[in-house]
């Protein structure tokens, strides 16, 4: 088994992870398909632009999903993620022919030693902008 | 129409179980960029102590989406469909969810609340397994836009 990352030797404040995504049209239609999603906002530029919005969009599940992945990398075992909440504060616009860049940076947030856990607080940016807000993990660090 | 007030509280009989296959998690890891070998190779998920490979946090979704259906469908809710947007969402684990799990959702209606012209309907889904033990609380809140 992976050893989980020793918590004393963390503080509130520290960086660690960080990572980007380069999303393309073609990841929405895996993410479509995967997790059966399949509203067409998200891969028809047709449909988008009917309903008003700048483009096809990322689904947030998918900004979601992918956000955790480098806390899952850190803590060294995805079971070891007991809490995940975010809030979808602005789309991802994914070009045709561009796509789009997701960076990701996971922050530890809280940290308490009587329960083993660190709760890292994640800042999710697209275009410049945040898209996610309050989006923190739960990570236990116990074993 | 503005979502019908009454329905807070109202709880949905479970879904049928969804059997967790292996293929899926690892279609569903590599769709959120999952590249840990836990999610994806049987064998790494064994020797970390697991039954099979471990789906990724946010899998949970294909499971509250089965029972979300069923408020979506349910006339006289006054939430439709063409005017839902995702607000927040939440998953709380008692244990991963793995390969091989038969999981069961029940969901509540925890709260609706108005927004000015909008309507804020919270979803609580109860996710179990086939002994009935708890495996994640799944809370989605859905903001339901109302005419400008």
């Amino acid at each position: 088994m992976t050893q989980a990352p020793d918590l004393t030797t963390l503080s509130v404040g520290d960086v660690v992870a960080e990572a980007t995504f380069p999303l393309t049209r073609d990841s929405l239609v895996r993410y479509a398909g995967a997790s059966g999603d399949f509203n067409p906002i998200h891969y028809r530029d047709d449909v988008a632009a009917s309903v008003g919005l700048p483009g096809v969009l990322a689904h947030g599940m998918l900004t979601m999903g992918l956000a955790v992945q480098p806390v899952v990398a850190w803590a060294g075992d995805p079971a070891r993620i007991i809490d995940y909440q975010v809030r979808f504060t602005r789309p991802v616009v994914v070009d045709p022919a561009e796509g789009a860049l997701v960076t990701v940076v996971a922050k530890v947030g809280q940290l308490d030693a009587d329960a083993g856990t660190a709760r890292i607080d994640l800042t999710v940016s697209a275009a410049g902008q945040t898209v996610l807000g309050k989006a923190q993990a739960q990570v236990s660090l116990a074993r | 129409m503005a979502v019908n007030p009454e329905i807070q509280g109202r709880v949905f009989p479970p879904t049928a179980p969804y059997l967790v296959g292996r293929e899926k998690v690892r279609e569903f890891s590599r769709a959120v960029f999952a590249t840990d070998p836990i999610n994806l190779d049987p064998e790494a998920a064994r020797a970390a102590g697991h039954a099979d490979v471990v789906a990724p946090p946010t899998f949970a979704v294909v499971v509250q989406e089965t029972a979300l259906a069923q408020l979506l469908a349910e006339p006289g809710t006054g939430i439709d469909f063409s005017r839902v947007v995702h607000g927040d969402q939440r998953f709380s684990f008692s244990r991963p969810i793995v390969a091989g799990d038969e999981l069961t959702a029940t969901l509540t209606v925890a709260a609706v609340k108005s927004l000015g012209a909008h309507s804020m309907v919270t979803a609580e889904t109860n996710i179990v397994d086939a002994d009935g033990a708890h495996v994640v609380t799944a809370t989605s809140t859905l903001v339901v836009r109302g005419d400008e």
